[in-house]
């Protein structure tokens, strides 16, 4: 009782969980809704792993090619995700984008311009038109910047109102929460530690908005920073929701894997998008050899053709290095795996022997900056060695698409950004994420909000489950005979790169649980030396418990998904298996122990499934559904001839 | 390609501390911040460091390595000769957390005093337009990654710590100018504000702020210098001040912004700290002693002073009651040109630094 009755304590309506885009958009909607409004960061403010996005933020507002509508992104994202993506998150995503991209400049956003003075967009891989708003290539640090500027400006509308800054939101950074406090079924709150001081600290709150991003940190090659550690992920399934779509993470085709100063470090795809091509160690312009037949429409044959479109992309074909990303990570894993590899186990890179240096240096300028910076690598001179890197993860805590409400048994529960799931489906198109967390984010704040308007009584924080976060806070530190937390992040890593990479077989996820069932008794007996002040052992050893129940759910739903398809591959079953498109993985806790069940897909509204071509719809759904697809046409038809 | 290298780091609390010695291994196209990961998961596992992309593009892992200000991940292991040994020491400006890590609090609560942007009340969302040209003054601004590192090596702050209340840092007069050179922004008064209250007056323009910018924006050419003669421009041109006798327009721009800090600026520039920049017309004698001896950069500048105004914030004169047929001189009339050079706040570029 001595413990909890001192931690510090705050009363929030809305506590947001995240200070990413999403999270930072959610909590600006909560304050605009008069809600007290709470933003736990993991980091200092404006850290966030946002600013690694560097392509742009996908919406259609046409304002490149006028051709460019909500229709269009649509079936773009549906196409990218291979039908796997919840339809209607998907629909609200490409309808609403334009607008949350438009709010950014009236927070401050300076976007890179068109000749009329309109937001500029750029080509993307996946993307039919240009669509990618941009700021050179640090779009991802504009949009985390401005949010936090309009953050500060909420707050500085509170200082004249109440004459406190942190009258009705603040910023705790340094901040991780460790455990999801229930009543019932209810939210009612959340209980942390301040990374610098090793307090605790306890937020009562009826709604909880989780934006903490992905889980990358449990891979070897990995872009992601420390921060990633699939905590949302976990805290939901701890409290009773569920997550879906787990077997699916987005492997970046081009990282860096040479020097190790940089390695993991993502190129973006706009060096594809503006000419820069990919070559193996023959020299060989490999991505001809690698377009799918669903996409073969769409893409160039020949290298001149290939070449003609990057000026006049209305007459010719797109070339095949913007075919979607799982596909190029796939072909370079091919590439490498044929022996036609870099040294260091990718394959190049070339934009200097296609573009003036003074072209690179002005239309890339963050990427020449930076491994010229950090690696002394110039890329208007050389090609750089680039392969398969993880990214992103699609899967996430399964949301109600207009709410982000969390399903499962909890109420309360919101999500926003890469923590939620259904939006991408199998297989996320570079570019939609900023403005998935812009759309989502907004939605999951405001709904947060409402949500904890209509509570008739607040839910109250059980004494018992503060002491039990305590006591399994504190157990880390307290025991000295365990192993190094390093160690065991090594170890996890290892297991999930080499067994739950990128390309999957049976055998190997079989034993991958094995061994993540050995872990997880290491885990559990983890020991971190040293005091509770900063000190980053103790809190990576928080953080493994995260890491594994969250790598669990993926090798889980990888080994129960017998094809391929987008970010998940299965050697042993290397086709798409149209079944299997009618299928999420739920992942849910029971005990300590992940659950794995199917769920049928929702079924996408007539209007929706009819902006496809019927060829394009038979390489995905099954011959039931074509025949139904085919009586609405049909319908249809008649309705117009009446 | 490994071999084992000497790594002194400062380790300790608020309380106190000092450099230890590490024998690490280091492989080759590794930065300084791979090491640091390296001893965490060896030698010391609680070692405290901030980091998250590295990537040098969100610059939490700021330090000073062999005193020179650096972000971790852009310092490469090779930059340092074989034997040399490599000092790692947190930021010395903000007070100390843990080991390598600081309180850098003071820089977010100068970025809560600095006015928003302030969007232009005719312009619907989407119906923004702007010239790339006109957005790239002040993206280049927008390209900080805010990790600290000029307002850690700023001298104002850094060997002055009376001087945090007054002065925001070269990170602020950035953003102000960011906004200032913003196409839309629908505040007038930038200038004016960095001025009065981001003590803008205080920089002496050393460039220290410039050199250690990881992502090489040019904050005193491009930033802080326009800021300034924009800001001398509108108080000392002779014409806007007789265009605003005339048209009575402009009434001392510097009292639309006040903060409760400094009560009503009207007032307060009459009595505020009595000390004129030009050192000439300064009857400071320390500030004149200092003057004599030449340029000297780590010397207090004096404060710069507002005009002092009557009650209705205007001068205590009028067209009709001055003593002489023209405008009077935007310098004082006490100060006559040439300038003496030793009273100059002027250092050639070139010119070795005596001190």
């Amino acid at each position: 009782m001595t413990t909890t009755t001192r931690i510090e304590r705050h009363h929030y309506d809305v506590v947001v969980i995240g200070a990413g885009g999403a999270g930072l958009r959610a909590a600006i909607e909560a304050r605009l809704a008069g809600k007290k409004t709470a933003i736990i960061s993991k980091s200092l403010f404006g850290k966030a792993h946002t600013v690694m996005a560097e392509g742009g933020a996908a919406a259609a507002m046409g304002n490149v090619n006028s051709r460019d509508n909500w229709q269009v992104h649509f079936r773009d994202t549906m196409r990218g995700g291979k039908f796997l993506n919840n339809f209607r998150m998907a629909e609200l995503h490409a309808k609403e984008s334009p607008q949350r991209i438009w709010e950014l400049e009236t927070y401050g956003a300076l976007f890179d311009r068109t000749k009329d003075g309109k937001i500029s967009q750029r080509n993307f891989g996946g993307h039919e038109y240009p669509r990618l708003a941009h700021v050179g290539d640090r779009t991802g640090l504009e949009l985390i910047r401005t949010l936090q500027q309009k953050i500060v400006s909420l707050q500085q509308e509170d200082h004249r109102e109440f004459g406190s800054y942190d009258a009705r939101i603040k910023v705790f950074s340094e901040t991780t929460i460790t455990e999801l406090l229930l009543d019932g079924d209810r939210v009612a709150g959340a209980f942390g530690y301040y990374r610098e001081s090793g307090e605790f600290i306890l937020f009562e709150a009826p709604a909880v908005v989780l934006a903490t991003g992905g889980v990358g940190r449990s891979y070897k090659v990995t872009s992601n920073s420390w921060e990633y550690t699939g905590d949302g992920h976990a805290l939901a399934l701890r409290a009773g929701a569920t997550l879906i779509n787990m077997e699916f993470l987005q492997f970046h085709p081009t990282g860096m894997v040479w020097p190790p100063s940089v390695k993991g470090i993502l190129v973006t795809e706009s060096v594809r998008g503006d000419g820069g091509v990919l070559k193996n160690s023959d020299g060989k312009r490999f991505m001809f050899d690698y377009v799918p037949d669903v996409f073969r429409k769409q893409y160039a044959e020949t290298e001149e053709e290939a070449d003609r479109w990057y000026t006049d992309p209305d007459n010719n074909r797109r070339p095949p290095e913007l075919l979607p990303r799982d596909e190029v990570a796939r072909a370079i894993n091919s590439e490498v795996k044929a022996g036609r590899g870099s040294p260091a186990g990718g394959v190049f890179l070339d934009i200097a022997s296609r573009r003036s240096a003074d072209e690179i240096r002005r239309r890339l300028p963050s990427m020449y900056h930076q491994f010229k910076e950090l690696a002394d690598v110039d890329i208007t001179a050389e090609p750089m060695e680039v392969g398969p890197t993880c990214h992103y993860v699609m899967g996430g805590v399964e949301v109600d698409p207009d709410s982000g409400a969390a399903f499962g048994h909890v109420r309360g529960l919101f999500a926003a950004g890469e923590v939620s799931g259904g939006m991408h489906g199998s297989n996320r198109l570079g570019g939609n994420s900023l403005s998935d967390l812009l759309v989502f984010g907004k939605r999951a704040g405001g709904h947060a909000a409402s949500y904890a308007d209509g509570l008739a009584a607040r839910p109250k924080v059980a004494v018992d489950a503060v002491e039990a976060a305590v006591e399994t806070a504190l157990a880390p530190l307290q025991r000295d005979t365990g192993e190094n937390p390093y160690t065991l992040q090594q170890d996890l890593q290892a297991v999930m790169g080499d067994l739950v990479g990128i390309i999957r077989r049976e055998g190997e996820l079989a034993d991958a649980l094995v061994r993540l069932a050995e872990l997880r008794e290491r885990v559990a007996k983890v020991s971190a030396a040293g005091g509770r002040r900063y000190n980053p052992g103790w809190h990576l050893a928080l953080d493994l418990r995260n890491m594994l129940v969250v790598s669990e759910c993926t090798a889980k739903a990888a080994l129960e998904r017998q094809e391929s398809r987008g970010g998940h591959t299965r050697e042993d079953y290397p086709a798409m298996e149209p079944k299997w498109r009618q299928v999420n993985l739920v992942c849910s806790l029971e005990g300590d122990h992940v659950r794995l069940t199917r769920k049928p897909l929702p079924k996408m509204r007539p209007e929706l499934i009819g902006l496809f071509d019927r060829a394009e719809l038979g390489k995905y759904l099954t011959d039931e559904e074509l025949a139904d697809f085919d009586a609405l046409v049909a319908d249809a038809g008649e309705a117009d001839n009446r | 390609m490994s071999a084992k290298r000497q790594f002194r780091i400062w380790r300790g609390d608020e309380t106190g501390g000092d450099l230890q010695d590490y024998l690490v291994e280091v492989n080759e196209g590794e930065v300084v911040l791979d090491v640091i990961h390296r001893l965490q998961a060896t030698d010391a596992p609680d070692l405290a460091c901030r980091w998250n992309c590295k990537a040098g593009k969100c610059g939490s892992c700021s330090m000073e390595i062999n005193g020179k200000p650096r972000l971790g991940c852009m310092t490469r292991m090779s930059t340092f000769g074989d034997e040399e040994t490599v000092t790692v020491t947190p930021l010395r400006t903000f007070p100390i957390i843990r080991d390598l890590v600081t309180d850098v609090s003071f820089n977010y609560e100068k970025a809560r005093e600095t006015p928003a942007f302030a969007p232009p009340a005719d312009v619907a969302p989407g119906d923004y337009r702007m010239q790339q040209v006109d957005v790239e003054r002040s993206q280049e601004f927008r390209k900080c990654i805010e990790c600290f590192l000029c307002q850690n090596v700023c001298h104002v702050i850094r060997d002055h710590e009376e001087n945090k209340q007054a002065f925001s840092g070269p990170r602020y007069f950035i953003r102000a100018a960011e906004l200032d050179m913003h196409p839309l922004d629908a505040r007038t008064d930038r200038k004016e504000y960095a001025q009065a209250e981001q003590g803008l007056g205080f920089c002496n323009i050393t460039k220290c702020c410039t050199e250690v910018c990881p992502e090489h924006i040019k904050i005193t050419d491009n930033g802080i210098i326009p800021m300034k003669e924009r800001v001398v421009d509108r108080r000392y041109d002779p014409l806007v001040w007789l265009g605003s006798k005339i048209f009575r327009r402009g009434e001392t721009p510097q009292t639309s912004v006040t903060t409760a800090r400094q009560g009503s600026a009207t007032s307060s520039g009459a009595t505020r700290r009595g000390v004129h920049s030009h050192a000439g017309g300064s009857h400071d004698p320390r500030a004149e002693a200092q003057a004599q001896s030449g340029v000297n950069w780590d010397r207090e500048v004096p404060h710069p002073t507002a005009p002092a105004v009557d009650d209705r914030g205007r001068l205590p004169l009028t067209e009709l009651t001055f003593d002489r047929a023209a405008a009077p001189s935007p310098f004082g009339d006490d100060v006559t040109f040439p300038l003496p050079p030793e009273h100059l706040n002027f250092a050639h570029p070139e010119q070795d630094d005596k001190h």
